[in-house]
């Protein structure tokens, strides 16, 4: 469907709205201003249109099917294609993530933007340049390496007189040219990519395009579209787990101003006003008889650690062996041990969920913030039973979406309620409900095992780690959204889960890993459901093995610097990423930008140190995918009050090519924030029947007062060659966030003595720990 | 519903409203100035902050029919063209990530700087406690605050 973009402002009929323009991301994009009626075929990635318009003044414009969760990915893509395209970055622009308009690359997720999705994108940019030098080839009549070419002008070598624009050649026609590739990851043309010491745009830091419209108000996101005969409509949720529907009192609300409708089924309930501030009093007021269930849906968040250690799991992963553990921990000099409990922790998005939907013309249109468009289009076709041509998601930006969020459920259910009643419904969820209801990264217990030799040196290591998981929620499946869940559509069996293990390349010559899945009492239905929070897993499982490999070297009274990279050189063969090796370069780079002390933890006090105030510094390292990171966290500890305050990071991180390093340090910086809002605040709490964390008093975050006073981003390259040719681009969206709650508690454990092992690290806790020590 | 008068950005406007309708949705859906956005609707996170009486105030838990005096939103921030200081500091250290908080950040930075145009950093901690990011940009807030504090701007 290329011709649709680029002949429609010719077309009669097209309805130009105002709400698209969020997905546009430059001055020379206004095709995504305009709205069709549908249907919505799906753009042909093997067509090299889907993926470039160049306009006759030169300027290109890049469809791609990823979204920007804020990182700067549009920006990088724009860097990456304007490169291979030879075209002024300026001249640029990208439209992201609409179904209808730009070819399914799955949108966002797993950090692979970059890693994954750039390749294509830099491989069809090479193609639609090729097309252009074989136009002005056959143009002149001179062979294509007779030219030269240089932001979007072809030139003829011999004689320079004799230049042509790429907007001249392509003459506001279509390229009709086809890719290959047996997937859209594949795609390909026949040009190949440039070496990277050509990239020109690529290593710089252009700023973002989409941030001014962000500062001065005039950027339209997903919250704010406004449809001709919209309505408003608000959930009523269960007010206990696994409650059951009786009856609704409509007539609670009938005679409210601007009521339009109540729907429900099954157990899910909406009330549906013509004005946002009546559908929140109408969904208060209604009155709703629920039958709360017989059995504890589950049990208290207090208890849940002992309930998780207690339980038979639903699942184990075949443990990973290496060595004899067993023989080697009962021959060990020192054997240590150690238990770490994180709770369920929540995307809670700074805007809870929402979409809006319009069911003009027999066709569904969902107006979301969802990272996963594409997922939630064909996931909504299904759950309303339409074709998928009928069903399109114009994606528009909206608050950090780092995982599975409740976006998925708000879209669904906007889209269930417009096709019920007739006309466009813009549904949002309320903080209370996005506080208990959304998504949640799941409760990890681990049980760590380490035996030292004599000499100090790590001779087994045993990781046992149970999550509570069962029942995870994939993306945008029409079976397992809250609405499909509450009607009693959910499929019959869910998800089994997981559990991860730790990420790092130490060498331990008898190692033990295993993992289990456990589930809590009520698995559907129920506000304590898991999904993908932002790296999962990674920060639970690091948290705990990190913090241990500290333990042994408090142990082993060996400085933790020392103790990591006497396991890292241990074995000098590598893996294929060389992840060993940077794993090396980056803890050293960490350590030297700080200004490490070699020393064994924690801190000695002086004698008769009586101050408030006790200062540490902690480390911790891992990768993901190929992402590798260590980080050091310095905190101040106030031993009167119990409040942490990390008051340094340094962060040392190695993601293979860096395509804008100033937006890839801000991505750093908030992965690192992130995870120390989850170690310091963040824990969804609930008693036996709902989520009593409800807002940002009872679910704390992060605030200005705890930002750290510096930090510093190290972006290292520790590739062998690090000059090579075709050094890879990694993904960089999550790594920073994985070892941060681990250097936060070693660091607490340097300054203080007391080893936290429960997230996250709030001062009541922390005090009553220190206290308990008698620090 | 009944009548009321708000001065908002320099311009009257007159809605039929609610008298107890936030402040916020009138902004938002009647008037089209979506700056200010819902995040908690309960004066918790400073989404939906606009100026009024030079205090950075929660739209979001203020009756509409209580506002008496002019309200400034982000939309009203920039002058003849030019963008306010602040906003462009928010340019110069590309501070937002996903940006949508940027409107309270922006709006309770400069009612803080309006009172105190050159606090401290403990003062620009304290000032800007309450208002949240889930990105975590603050220290990329607190620098393009300490640009515009500093003069650079």
């Amino acid at each position: 469907m290329t011709t649709s973009r680029r002949d429609f402002l010719q077309t009669s009929g097209w309805l130009i709205v105002s709400v698209s323009a969020a997905a546009v991301a430059g001055p020379f994009a206004p095709d995504a201003l305009v709205q069709g009626p549908g249907p919505y075929p799906d753009p042909d990635f093997r067509q090299l249109d889907s993926w470039i318009v160049i306009r006759p003044d030169s300027t290109a414009t890049f469809y791609v099917g990823k979204t920007d969760c804020g990182q700067g990915t549009g920006t990088a893509f724009r860097q990456m294609m304007s490169d291979e395209l030879d075209i002024a970055y300026e001249k640029t622009a990208c439209v992201m993530g609409s179904t209808d308009i730009t070819v399914d690359q799955g949108g966002s997720g797993g950090s692979d933007a970059i890693q994954v999705d750039g390749w294509p994108m830099r491989r069809v940019a090479a193609e639609a340049r090729r097309v252009l030098l074989d136009m002005a080839s056959a143009r002149f009549g001179v062979p294509v390496d007779q030219l030269a070419v240089s932001d979007a002008v072809v030139t003829v070598k011999a004689d320079p007189s004799k230049k042509i624009t790429y907007g001249e050649l392509i003459g506001g026609k279509k390229f009709n040219v086809a890719l290959t590739g047996n997937n859209i990851d594949a795609t390909t043309g026949i040009a190949k990519v440039k070496p990277v010491q050509e990239l020109r745009n690529v290593g710089r830091s252009p700023q973002r395009y989409d941030i001014p419209a962000k500062v001065d108000g005039s950027l339209k996101w997903a919250v704010d579209v406004k449809l001709p005969g919209m309505v408003h409509a608000r959930n009523v949720k269960p007010p206990a787990a696994g409650a059951t529907l009786v009856s609704i009192d409509e007539s609670s609300v009938r005679s409210l101003p601007g009521f339009v409708r109540v729907v429900s089924k099954g157990n899910y309930i909406a009330v549906i006003c013509e004005r946002e501030e009546q559908a929140i009093a109408a969904a208060r007021q209604l009155k709703v008889n629920w039958q709360r269930p017989a059995a504890a849906p589950f049990p208290a968040s207090e208890d849940l650690f002992t309930y998780m250690r207690g339980a038979t799991p639903t699942s184990s992963q075949r443990p990973n062996v290496v060595g004899d553990p067993d023989t080697a921990l009962a021959g060990a000099a020192t054997i240590v041990e150690a238990d770490y409990d994180v709770p369920f922790q929540g995307h809670t998005a700074f805007a809870p969920a929402h979409a809006t939907a319009d069911p003009s013309n027999g066709q569904m249109t969902i107006y979301s913030n969802d990272m996963k468009s594409y997922g939630m289009r064909n996931g909504i076709a299904t759950f309303l039973n339409m074709p998928r041509e009928q069903v399109r998601v114009v994606w528009m930006e909206g608050p950090q979406g780092y995982g599975r969020t409740a976006a998925d459920d708000a879209g669904f259910e906007a889209a269930y309620l417009a096709k019920e009643i007739g006309r466009p419904v813009r549904m949002q969820w309320m903080r209370n409900e996005e506080q208990a209801w959304d998504t949640k990264g799941p409760a990890f217990a681990v049980k760590m095992r380490g035996g030292l030799d004599a000499q100090g040196n790590l001779i087994a290591l045993e990781y046992d780690a149970r999550s509570a998981d069962y029942g995870h929620l994939g993306y945008n499946e029409p079976e397992t959204v809250l609405i499909a869940q509450l009607m009693g559509t959910r499929r019959s069996t869910p998800a089994a889960g997981s559990a991860a293990t730790p990420s790092d390349m130490y060498v331990v010559p008898n190692k033990r890993t295993a993992a289990h899945v456990v589930s809590l009492p009520l698995v559907w239905e129920t506000p304590v459901r898991t999904g993908n929070l932002r790296d999962p897993n990674g920060p639970q499982s690091t948290f705990a093995a990190e913090s241990f490999i500290d333990e042994l070297a408090v142990a082993a009274k060996a400085d933790p610097v020392a103790f990591r990279l006497k396991l890292l050189t241990a074995s000098t063969t590598d893996d294929g990423g060389f992840k060993r090796a940077r794993s090396i370069a980056a803890i050293k780079a960490a350590a030297e930008a700080y200004g490490w002390d070699s020393r064994p933890s924690p801190k000695p006090r002086a004698a008769g140190d009586v101050g408030d105030v006790l200062r540490g510094r902690g480390l911790a390292y891992s990768f993901r995918g190929q992402t590798v990171v260590a980080e050091i966290a310095e905190v101040e500890v106030n031993r009167r009050t119990g409040r942490v305050w990390v008051k340094r990071l340094v962060c040392a991180h190695d993601c293979g090519l860096v395509i804008n390093p100033e937006a890839l340090r801000r991505t750093i910086e908030g992965g690192m924030l992130h995870s120390i809002s989850r170690a310091l605040y963040e824990e969804v709490q609930f008693d036996t029947e709902k989520v009593t964390s409800v807002d940002w008093v009872t679910h704390p975050s992060l605030t200005h007062a705890d930002t750290p006073e510096k930090i510093d981003v190290v972006l290292v390259n520790g590739d062998p060659s690090p000059r090579r040719p075709d050094l890879p681009h990694y993904g960089a969206g999550e790594t920073s966030c994985k070892p941060m709650i681990a250097a936060v508690a070693n660091a607490i454990h340097d300054a203080t003595g007391v080893r936290l092992r429960r997230v996250p690290f709030r001062a009541a806790r922390v005090l009553a720990a220190l206290k308990a020590a008698g620090v | 519903m009944s009548n009321i008068t708000l001065r908002v950005n320099g311009r009257a406007h007159t809605v039929d409203v609610e008298p107890s309708t936030p402040l916020l949705y009138v902004l938002r859906n009647d008037l089209g100035l979506q700056g200010p956005r819902f995040g908690c609707g309960l004066g918790q996170c400073g989404a939906c902050a606009v100026i009024i009486n030079g205090v950075a105030a929660r739209s979001c838990v203020t009756p509409v029919s209580s506002v008496r005096t002019e309200v400034t939103t982000l939309e009203g921030l920039a002058t003849g063209g030019r963008l306010h200081p602040l906003q462009q500091a928010w340019i110069d250290e590309q501070v937002p990530a996903c940006g949508f908080c940027q409107n309270g950040q922006i709006m309770t930075a400069k009612a803080m700087l309006d009172k105190n145009p050159h606090p401290t950093d403990a003062q620009i901690r304290e000032g800007m406690a309450r208002t949240l990011c889930r990105c975590m940009t603050y220290y990329r807030v607190q620098a393009a605050i300490k640009r515009v504090a500093g003069g650079v701007a």
